[in-house]
Formats: structure tokens, C-alpha cells, sequence
């Protein structure tokens, strides 16, 4: 019957989404690479790579901690504010409440830490889709930051906190080492540590997760704390990089935070994926930036050349859960 | 059935119809005839085949083999639509209709009507829709939202929708369900109504005075077999029990006598609003407690409540003796309860995880330290689960989506297995496994009441209740109606402690 017939297609199609899903998009990430190292040399300079990597570590570091949340199935659109805010509050404490170093550092982690708790804690126990929660959070903490900084950005720090966004070791930027330690601390984590295999069960089929006796609820507040925290952490790095806490920092953060897991082959439906691919997709957006740069392509084209990529890699997510259902 | 039924007689046949689903025959040639005009009931225990048959009448499925003919033609709907527009019409227990729509526009839904520019006919749709419904003689303001109304006025909705499409015949499954007494009336009475109007209707439940109450003919399903249709006159219940269950009661049900040791769990006057009413029982270890009863007699829902998956309105559990109160599944586990669930797909399993991360997903916690998994442990566990259960997969990292149902349900018993409970709670262990695997997962529940556990399953299949249990709880709307042990209980026994109308001797104590 023509059922065999359509077997045999299924197992070629089937196999080639296989093969997508493992190495599919790091594939792409190396011929773009070596189209724009074709058209224009300089590309593959080593100042302009290691360049390229230290402008993604800030996206990257928020997109490592968005990994874990949409693998939970879940979303979080505050992330561009609570940079702006921790990135105020760490301004704040370096330039006008007294200049301590240690505080400047702890308060903004603490403070996005809360942020991400109140995420989570008022999606899950409130009920509310994350979606609105994370909607209202962007618009509070925005307003927030206006508030504290009477709408004027707070500029000049310590030496010692701007090392953080501009500092080097040897040849490497100080973000970059935060971005690659994120990406491995958290690789690790997903795959060896309980909490990481919880995240993937509850993503991948949350009431068989809570009828095995996973604390769902608590497993997503700490996620969100964890996104939080890391969004801090981009805060920091934003703030001393830009010597300045500035009012719309981060603004816009959430999409490029959001397409770097995407792209990266982590479902938005939860339960498939991980931070190695979101290293892939955070880079190949910078990527495509920088490369378009180099060509003098101008910036429009690039957001329409980023959406673009963002629907290919979804309809891509889709067409391999088409095909695998049986 | 002495006069001989012509062929213009009938509307719908089916003849030698065949659905096999992988490693299960659900329908196995079928043969029987529908009359113009009659309501026809269908009967048979949960898993029979109604449901299958249905389906495959409305395009749900397609069958393996055979044919079903309509007003003489061969059918092969490839949709329900395709159905519905031919004039077949389903209503299913969970009605399908949109809450935030009105009633006149749920009827129209799908073939709204529209004026000559391609716009929405409201005012000719509201004429429609008061019409049927005037037709109906039932008291339902067109206007109104589907969500605010009962289940009894969804219902007329349902059947009104069905009748704006011109439906010739109208299956309804299990459709007083959740009707009150009153409501069933109506029902019956709006059913008598389209009958006499010509409509054919074909009626599926379980309550056995319905089915004496308002069809003309019964067909009985019995393991996807026909087993008879006759005048429903002709039949007493008994008859129609016995037909149902038939009469082969295999051995395949390798029962171990266990000697029964201290109370495990105990249940004390259980209750939950509308769903669970006095529920008292014991479990000892050792034994296996099975719990019968209809689909919506309220098992599930008991294990539930015990898993700490819906909240009590009341009463009292104790597990070996101490009194506990139980809010989630995570406290259950803790005192040693696991729940094997009825879906095993959307419950037991993370189907995109592999079959190392299933079966160890209650146990990360006892194999990890410091929150690192001990991989190795991990790997002994599966290897020692994969091996015990007997499950076929070509490697531990094999994603549970691509094992076959069987392998399926033994990861979801291997992942409890590992995790060493004293008190079992299944739910449908067998459902929809082949009878090979059957058995086998007969054979691990001894295994873990020989490592000392106690059973407690909830089961839709009679033999396998009969054929496991030591003790035999039966259920019906959310009452436990009997207590039978392993020798005083027998399938008749069971289905009119189950089914039991007022004019069967349900015998409860």
C-alpha cells in the first residue's frame, strides 16, 4: 500500500530534521561566517572576533538565564527593564550614595534577583499567564528607573567598576569570560544537576513532572530568579561599559534576548534545547550585525535580516514536531 | 425479530468493519444494521469497541477493513465535518461548543448565514435559531451565552446545531452523563420527538434502564466483536449483562496468594463536593485492592484526592497508622504513595525525555548529591529497570516518544519501581496494551507485592480486576456501592453493583 511509500519519505525528511536539530543551525552560523569573511577580509581579524563576541556577552549572559525559562515553556519580557533599573541602582551607588564598591555589585544583583522572583512567584501562584506578568514588570521597572534617576542618566564611575564592561584578561574582554562562564556553568547545570533535569521535565510535560513529584511551582520561581539575577548581571556589565547609567539602556533587549534562544533551537513550546545553542545564536546574531557593518549594509536592513531569521528558525522548531508525531 | 427487515429499511450498515490500532484489534468485523427512524442503543464494557465504531462513522478514524454504507452508499468520511454535512451528526459527552458565543451563533457555527454581499445574516440567523429551537420545544434564549447555560440546555444547543444541518441520524455518547433526573426527561422526550420525525438515532451509555427506556433495538460490542442486536423488548438486563461480559474468564491472570500483613493506608470518610462521598477502605500490605466501577464513577478521582492532586473537602487518611494530611503529589512520594496514572502519554511520561530520564525522574533526589546526579547510580537504576521490566528499546537515551505503548507503560512502572513505594495507586495499568504485555505487567505488580507493597487499581477491564484483586471495591457516582472479595465477586456481581439502577439488588455493605 502506499503506506510504505510514504514511510520511506517520512524516514528522509525525518532524518533530515534529525540531523537539523543537532548541528542545523551551527552549520549556518559557519557559512555565514565564511560568506562575510569572503566578501570582506577584515571579518576574520581577530580583533573584530573577539569584538563581535564581546558586544553578544550582554545579550548572551540574559539570554543564557532566558534558556532555561523557555525551556520551561515559559516567557519573559522584563528583561530590558530590569537591566535599566539594576543598571540605575549599580550607577546610583557608584556616583551618588556613597561610591561603595561591594554594593554597587550586590544591591543590583539583589534587586534583579526580586525582580525575577516577583516574576515568578506572581505567574505562578497568581495563576497569570507570564506573558502579562513579564509585560506589566517591563513597564514598572522602566518607569521605575526613570524615577530614581529624575530623568537624567548617572555618569562617571570607579575605575574598578569599569573594569567589568571594558577590563581585559590577556587578550580576552572581561564580559566575554562572563558570558562563556554563564553558558558553561549553566550547560553543566542543565544537564547534570536535578534542578536542570526538572526544568526539561516540567518543560516537556509539566503534569507528568508534578504527578512525579517535582515542585513545579518553586523549580519556575527560581528560574525566574535566575533570570533575573543574570539580567543584573548584564546590567552591571552594560552600566560600566557605557561609564553611565542611562534611562533607556536595555530597551528593546527583550527580542534580541529572546531570538538568541530561538534561534539557538530551543523550542518555545519548553522541554528541547539548551544554552550551547543559544551560545550559536546569540554569536550569529552578532554576527550578521557586525558583517553587515563591515559590508556598509545600513541597520535597517539588519532588523529586517534579524525577524527574518527568528520566523525561519520557529517555522524550522515546527516543521520538526510535524514531522516526528506519529 | 421474527419479520424479515428489508434492505430499504436500513440507513446506516456496517459490514465486516475492521479497525486495527498498532498491537490492538479495537473493532473486529463488525456486522450490523441501523433502521430508518429507530433509536438504537449500544452497549458494552469500557473498551469494547462503541467508541472506535463511532469515530469511525464520523471520520474521527478510518477503518482497517469493511465497509459502512449510508442511505445505501459507501461511506469513507475523512473528517467529521465531511459527516456532519451528509447529515451525521455526533454529540459527544464533552459538548463542542464556544462558551463566549451565543446559542444562535454556536448553531450556525461553521455555516453562518450570509446575506448576498458575504456579510453575516444576523437577523435571518436569529430566526433560524428560535425556530429549532421552538421545533425542539425547549425553553433556551438564543441569545444568551453557551457558557452561562447548563449541561441539559448545551445539550439541546448540540442537538439543535445537528438539526440546522439536517442531520439524519444523531449519535449521542453517554448523553446523561451529567443530566439530573429532570433533565433526562426532557432528553428522552426531546429524542422520542425526533424519532418521530424521522431522525435515526443512535444512543451509547452505560445505564442499562435507559437503555430499556427509550431504544428499540440494542447492538452489544464485547472485545470489538459483535456479539448481537436484537429488539430491545425481547432482552431482560440480566440477558444484556451476561452478553456483555460473555463468558471467558482466561487464566491469564497470574494471581499470587500473599500473606496479608499490617495497614498500610486507610480512608476515612473521604469526601469531595459532587465528586467523592464517605469513602471508607483499607489497604494491607500484600494485598492488591481493585476498584470497579463506570468511567466517572469517581476512581480516578479517589486516587487523586489521595495523591494530593485535588483537595479534600473532608475526612481522613492514614498511612501505616498515622494520620496525614497529603497537598501535593511531592508530600504523597514522600510518604511512600506513587500514582501510576490513566494516560500514560500525557501523565506518566515526558515523552520528549529518553527512558534514563523517566525512570529516574521521581528518584534524581535520593541519587544525587549536592543536586548533581550521580550519573552512575542513574545508569545502574535503568539498566536494572530496563532489564526487570523487560523494555524494549535500542538504547537508554532512546527519547520514551518512539517506544511502543506497552514499553511505554513499563517505563512509567519503572520509574516508580525505582522509587521503592510502599503504596502503589494505578490507574488503568493495562489500558490499550497488547495482552502479551498485559501479563507481563500482571507479573511486576506481584513483584512489588512481594517486595512489600500494597496495590490499590482502578480498572475499566472486569477480568482484570477480578483476576488481580484480593479485595473489590466498586464505585458509582462517587459512592462506594460493594465490597466483594476475591470469591464472592463475579462479573455480574460487579457490573449491577456498578451500573445499578433502583430496580437491580445492588447489594452494598
Amino acid at each position: 500500500m502506499d503506506a510504505l511509500t510514504e514511510d520511506k519519505n517520512q524516514g528522509l525528511v525525518e532524518r533530515f530534521f534529525i540531523f537539523w536539530d543537532r548541528i542545523g543551525i551551527l552549520l549556518v552560523f559557519i557559512v555565514v561566517c565564511v560568506v562575510f569573511g569572503i566578501l570582506n577580509p577584515v571579518f576574520f581579524n581577530p580583533l573584530n572576533i573577539i569584538n563581535v563576541i564581546r558586544q553578544v556577552s550582554i545579550i548572551g549572559v540574559m539570554a543564557v538565564g532566558m534558556t532555561l525559562v523557555i525551556l520551561l515553556g515559559l516567557i519573559d519580557l522584563s528583561v530590558g527593564s530590569i537591566v535599566a533599573f539594576a543598571g540605575i541602582i549599580a550607577a546610583g551607588f557608584q556616583v551618588k550614595w556613597g561610591g561603595n564598591f561591594f554594593l554597587s555589585l550586590i544591591i543590583p544583583l539583589l534587586v534583579a534577583a526580586g525582580i525575577g522572583y516577583f516574576n515568578g512567584y506572581v505567574s505562578t501562584k497568581g495563576g497569570i499567564h507570564p506573558f502579562i506578568v513579564t509585560l506589566g514588570s517591563m513597564s514598572i521597572f522602566r518607569g521605575a528607573t526613570l524615577l530614581i534617576a529624575q530623568g537624567k542618566p548617572i555618569s562617571g564611575m570607579s575605575p574598578a567598576f569599569r573594569f567589568i564592561g571594558a577590563g581585559m584578561i590577556g587578550p580576552i574582554p572581561f564580559p566575554v569570560i562572563l558570558f562563556l562562564g554563564c553558558v558553561i556553568v549553566f550547560g553543566i547545570i542543565l544537564k547534570r544537576t536535578v534542578f536542570g533535569r526538572y526544568i526539561y521535565a516540567i518543560g516537556g510535560n509539566q503534569e507528568a513532572a508534578l504527578l512525579s513529584g517535582i515542585m513545579v511551582d518553586r523549580v519556575k520561581i527560581l528560574t525566574y530568579t535566575i533570570l533575573g539575577t543574570l539580567s543584573g548581571l548584564s546590567a552591571l556589565i552594560l552600566t560600566s561599559r557605557l561609564n553611565s547609567g542611562e534611562l533607556v539602556a536595555g530597551q528593546g533587549y527583550e527580542l534580541d534576548v529572546i531570538a538568541s534562544v530561538v534561534i539557538g533551537g530551543t523550542s518555545m513550546m519548553g522541554g528541547e534545547g539548551g544554552v550551547y545553542g543559544t551560545l550559536i545564536g546569540a554569536l550569529l546574531i552578532g554576527v550578521i550585525s557586525n558583517g553587515l557593518n563591515l559590508l556598509g549594509v545600513q541597520p535597517y536592513w539588519q532588523m529586517m535580516v534579524k525577524g527574518t531569521i527568528i520566523i525561519l528558525a520557529v517555522l524550522m522548531d515546527r516543521m520538526k514536531r510535524r514531522f516526528r508525531t506519529v | 425479530m421474527n419479520n424479515p427487515i428489508k434492505d430499504e429499511d436500513w440507513i446506516l450498515r456496517f459490514d465486516k468493519v475492521t479497525k486495527r490500532f498498532p498491537g490492538v484489534l479495537a473493532l473486529d468485523n463488525v456486522s450490523f444494521d441501523v433502521l430508518r427512524g429507530e433509536v438504537h442503543a449500544l452497549v458494552g464494557e469500557n473498551g469494547a469497541g462503541k467508541s472506535t465504531l463511532i469515530k469511525i462513522v464520523t471520520g474521527v478514524y478510518q477503518k482497517t477493513s469493511g465497509a459502512v454504507f449510508f442511505q445505501g452508499q459507501s461511506i469513507h468520511y475523512q473528517n467529521p465535518h465531511e459527516a456532519l454535512r451528509s447529515g451525521i451528526a455526533a454529540i459527544y459527552q464533552e459538548l463542542n461548543l464556544i462558551p463566549a458565543l451565543t446559542v444562535a451563533e454556536n448553531i450556525f457555527m461553521g455555516h453562518h448565514i450570509r446575506n448576498q454581499r458575504g456579510f453575516i445574516d444576523w437577523k435571518k440567523m436569529k430566526e433560524e435559531a428560535q425556530k429549532l429551537i421552538d421545533f425542539l420545544e425547549v425553553d433556551v434564549d438564543i441569545d444568551a451565552k453557551v457558557g452561562t447555560l447548563g449541561v441539559a440546555k448545551k445539550q439541546v444547543v448540540e442537538i439543535a446545531k445537528a438539526l440546522s444541518l439536517n442531520a439524519q441520524i444523531l449519535i449521542m455518547d453517554e448523553p446523561t452523563a451529567a443530566l439530573a433526573k429532570k433533565e433526562i426527561e426532557t432528553l428522552f422526550r426531546i429524542i422520542q420527538f425526533l424519532k418521530s420525525k424521522g431522525v435515526t438515532i443512535i444512543y451509547i451509555s452505560h445505564h442499562l434502564d435507559e437503555i430499556f427506556a427509550i431504544s428499540d433495538r440494542v447492538t452489544v460490542l464485547r472485545d470489538g466483536k459483535h456479539v448481537a442486536t436484537s429488539n430491545t423488548a425481547t432482552l431482560t438486563i440480566d440477558d444484556l449483562i451476561k452478553m456483555m461480559v460473555g463468558r471467558k474468564l482466561v487464566e491469564q491472570f497470574p494471581h499470587l496468594d500473599h500473606k496479608v500483613e499490617d495497614e498500610v493506608l486507610r480512608v476515612e470518610n473521604l469526601n469531595r463536593k459532587g465528586v467523592l462521598h464517605n469513602i471508607n477502605f483499607s489497604l494491607k500490605k500484600g494485598q492488591i485492592v481493585g476498584i470497579a466501577g463506570m468511567v466517572g464513577s469517581g476512581r480516578t478521582e479517589l486516587l487523586r484526592a489521595i495523591y494530593g492532586l485535588d483537595p479534600l473537602d473532608g475526612g481522613k487518611i492514614f498511612v501505616k497508622g498515622n494520620k496525614v494530611t497529603i497537598q501535593s503529589p511531592h508530600d504523597a512520594i514522600n510518604l511512600g504513595i506513587a500514582l501510576l496514572p490513566e494516560e500514560r502519554k500525557t501523565q506518566g511520561l515526558v515523552l520528549l525525555l529518553s527512558v534514563t530520564d523517566n525512570i529516574g525522574l521521581p528518584s534524581l533526589t535520593k541519587i544525587s548529591n549536592r543536586g548533581f546526579i550521580d550519573d552512575t547510580k542513574l545508569n545502574h537504576i535503568t539498566s536494572e529497570m530496563v532489564q526487570m521490566m523487560n523494555i524494549k528499546t535500542p538504547f537508554f537515551h532512546q527519547k520514551t516518544m518512539f517506544l511502543s505503548g506497552g514499553n511505554q507503560q513499563k517505563v512509567v512502572l519503572g520509574k516508580w519501581f525505582a522509587r521503592e513505594c510502599d503504596i502503589y495507586l494505578f490507574d488503568e495499568p493495562t489500558r490499550g496494551i497488547d495482552v502479551g504485555a498485559k501479563i507481563e505487567i500482571y507479573h511486576l505488580m506481584n513483584k512489588l507485592i512481594e517486595r512489600g507493597a500494597a496495590i490499590l487499581m482502578v480498572s475499566s477491564e472486569l477480568p482484570e480486576i477480578l483476576g488481580m484483586s484480593d479485595h473489590i471495591l466498586v464505585m458509582k457516582e462517587g459512592k462506594i456501592t460493594g465490597t466483594l472479595t476475591r470469591q464472592n465477586a463475579n462479573q455480574e456481581e460487579v457490573l449491577k453493583l456498578a451500573i445499578g439502577g433502583g430496580r437491580l439488588n445492588g447489594r452494598s455493605d
